[in-house]
């Protein structure tokens, strides 16, 4: 295995499959080492000082695998006001942050207009980058105010839009998705939208959530369009790979993505659940992060999570093929709804790669050194 | 650079000092681990452990206050707290087919400060009535450390201490308190502690009167790789002599609330120390990935570095809590096969010899 990453030839399908169910992890983890050794020679390990803002709760997709949306008229839904916007910038600008991660739920009254006003305010006030909306939001802008795909994107980079976050992509499987977020924008939307920005000349990321119900198979065919769309854009910064977090949601209690129970009204029958109530396991997770690296060989960086998985295990992450730790995530909401939260400073995520044996340095958004520690 | 401890590994040959710390010093996790899985394969076979266990510290006052220790407290300082015979009892009971009846347990592990006013019966008392209560659960309790203090409390020397704790119903003892056995170290983390040695002998009086144990090695504080080869290879040397210990257990130092600077251990190190543990302790049958302070998820990896047991359901955890332990308190036994079941292991559940008590599918 690690003669074939060595070669340089390029893992097929089957193979991959194979690879992850079979291949040892030791095996696997060395050869995905050795080729984030050969693509990132320096030893340097990098992240990204910035804040994950989400301008609203509110989602009209209540997808069976998250903790956070909430109906319109629920106690706790929100809409982020400005001031608190802007408060929120100013902290991430005072810690060296160069980046907002702007992502929210698919809010009904919330029109084009509304993201426009929100980057131009941002603009016009902040020398920040704005890494925003994934896929889903950008599909149920265009949808909403009946404009392309292209025509929004064009629009939102207009007024400031710099980079799109690979969200939303959890399996680009539809038979997964007819699962476990039946509303959620089908594979081949996600993947439109995400040409369609290359197109524009934006960077975006990719990232997949794994660990619900999906098979290798599954794991392997969203690799490969991940390639496949690499091979003819090159606009892929990073690919991001996580594991679905069971807790506070309606998959982690064994339902399915029917989305009419919620956590408000009384659950019917439902079909089986999934075959792990646990989520993903370390050795899981590293598997899937070791056969990344090595499949998607036409991307430059694949990112540990260490939100999901803890900084230890990050740590070990950068042995199992990626070479950056992500985002510092002065705030993050998202993971932390599902009961999840291994809170860190950007002391701790420093002192944690070297303390992995990597030299910790700070990034901009299209991974450009800014500082070394 | 590894071949030549590859070609001993696999030909059966015990590694050297000089190799122990030249495995602590290389940056090939993927050498190393898959070394260390083979050694424990030759052991253990596909098997992977856990225990239904539940953990009773009977107070946290003591009179050694170490520094790396956020659990101790002096009499009268906020937090201090002792337990009385029934409310020990009171947190076994439903573990033990009593009212509100809970998920069994096959052992009780306990250990606890040295307190300055309990004398020998007291804890010799908590030993009989678990027994007299109890009479199927196995009792693995007291350190070295606990146990020279009774020694000396009750003036009945080592020999007599253990005999009569043995009498009152002690099965096993846990490997704490050794912590790092180089003197230097000792002095500056937890200088009112016994030394090396004496722990040494206190487990070999154990195991002299039949009564099994555990060993640890606390790391990732101020110790150097030094330290941890002596460490290692002290105990080999004394496992040579008594065969009396049953599970190597390294434990992870954590910073929060001691007097001691310095960061958590990293994953890396964490499974290195595992399967370097694995590599040298040829005559430990056990290399245990304590989850409580490494967390399920390296205790897992650790399965794949050379470890075989990933300890049990705890219950409820107090000593790693206090110094900023990340995991949750307690695991079910479904929960423990789970995580052994995804590293490709087969999960048994052990009582606290080793024995199978049943095999999870």
């Amino acid at each position: 295995m690690a003669d074939r990453g060595k070669k340089g030839r390029r893992i097929a399908k089957k193979e991959a499959v194979a690879m992850l169910r079979k291949a040892d992890l030791l095996e696997l983890g060395q050869a995905a080492d050795d080729l984030r050794s050969r693509l990132h020679p320096e030893g340097i390990v990098t992240f990204v000082v910035d804040r994950n803002i989400n301008y609203t709760n509110v989602c009209i997709n209540r997808c069976a695998f998250c903790a956070f949306w909430r109906r319109e008229d629920a106690s706790d839904a929100y809409i982020l006001e400005e001031a608190e916007l802007f408060r929120k910038i100013d902290e991430t600008i005072a810690l060296g942050g160069t980046q907002i991660l702007i992502q929210g739920g698919l809010h009904p009254r919330l029109g084009i207009d509304y993201y426009v006003r929100l980057l131009s305010s941002i603009k016009g006030r902040y020398d920040i980058n704005i890494h925003g909306f994934s896929p889903p939001e950008i599909c149920y802008i265009a949808d909403t105010s009946d404009i392309t795909i292209r025509e929004t994107l064009a629009i939102l980079k207009n007024a400031g839009l710099d980079s799109v976050p690979g969200g939303g992509a959890e399996i680009l499987s539809d038979r997964v998705r007819e699962i476990v977020s039946p509303r959620k924008i089908r594979s081949s939307r996600w993947l439109r939208v995400m040409e369609e920005a290359h197109g524009l000349g934006m960077r975006t990321t990719a990232t997949m959530m794994f660990g619900s119900i999906e098979t290798p198979e599954d794991i392997v065919e969203h690799l490969d369009a991940v390639r496949e769309l690499q091979d003819s854009t090159g606009g892929f910064t990073a690919f991001i790979p996580w594991s679905f977090q069971p807790g506070n949601t309606e998959l982690g209690k064994g339902g399915r993505g029917s989305g009419t129970g919620g956590r408000t009204k009384k659950a019917g029958p439902r079909p089986p659940g999934p075959e792990s109530p646990y989520g993903a396991t370390a050795v899981e997770y590293l598997r899937v992060l070791a056969l990344s690296r090595i499949y998607l060989d036409n991307i430059q960086n694949v990112q540990a999570s260490w939100v999901t998985q803890g900084l230890k295990l990050a740590q070990v992450a950068l042995r199992f093929g990626a070479n950056d730790f992500g985002s510092t995530m002065i705030e993050e909401n998202v993971v932390a709804s599902t009961g999840v939260s291994y809170r860190v400073s950007m002391e701790d995520i420093i002192n944690s790669i070297r303390a992995a044996g990597f030299a910790p340095c700070q990034r901009d958004t299209v991974y450009r050194i800014i500082r070394r520690y | 650079m590894l071949a030549r401890i590859r070609n001993k590994v696999l030909n059966g040959r015990r590694l050297s000092a000089d190799d122990a710390l030249r495995l602590f010093e290389s940056s090939d996790i993927f050498s190393i681990g898959s070394l260390a899985a083979y050694a424990n394969g030759k052991k253990n076979g596909k098997k992977a452990f856990f225990v239904r266990n539940r953990h009773i510290n009977p107070t946290n006052i003591c009179i050694n206050r170490c520094k790396f220790c956020a659990f101790s407290r002096s009499p009268g300082q906020e937090g201090a707290y002792e337990l009385t015979v029934d409310e020990i009892i009171a947190k076994l009971r439903p573990y033990c087919g009593g009212k509100g009846r809970l998920p069994g347990i096959t052992e009780a592990h306990i250990v606890g400060g040295l307190h300055p006013e309990w004398d020998f019966g007291r804890y010799l008392g908590i030993i009989s009535a678990i027994r007299r209560h109890f009479p199927g659960l196995h009792i693995k309790a007291f350190t070295a450390v606990e146990i020279d203090h009774f020694s000396r409390i009750s003036g009945l020397g080592l020999e007599g201490t253990l005999k009569a704790l043995k009498k009152a119903g002690l099965g096993t003892m846990p490997g704490g308190g050794a912590e790092i056995f180089a003197s230097g170290v000792r002095a500056e983390l937890c200088p009112e502690k016994i030394s090396g040695a004496r722990w040494i002998e206190v487990m070999e009086a154990a195991h002299g009167v039949g009564i099994r144990t555990n060993a640890t090695m606390l790391y990732g504080h101020i110790e150097s790789h030094e330290d941890r080869v002596d460490h290692l290879m002290r105990l080999r040397e004394m496992q040579d002599r008594t065969g009396g210990f049953q599970a190597f257990i390294p434990l992870a130092y954590h910073p929060k609330n001691t007097r001691i600077q310095g960061g958590y251990t990293s994953g890396i190190d964490d499974l290195r120390t595992i399967a370097v543990s694995r590599l040298v302790l040829d005559n430990f049958d056990h290399i245990k990935a304590y989850w409580i302070m490494l967390g399920e998820k390296i205790s897992q990896l650790s399965l794949c570095f050379g470890a075989d047991d990933i300890d049990g359901t705890i219950i409820e955890e107090k000593i790693t809590r206090s110094a900023g332990g990340l995991t949750a308190g307690h695991l079910t036994a479904d929960q423990l096969a789970h995580l052994i079941r995804k590293a490709g292991k087969t999960p048994v559940e052990r009582d606290s010899f080793y024995r199978k008590v049943r095999v999870y599918g």
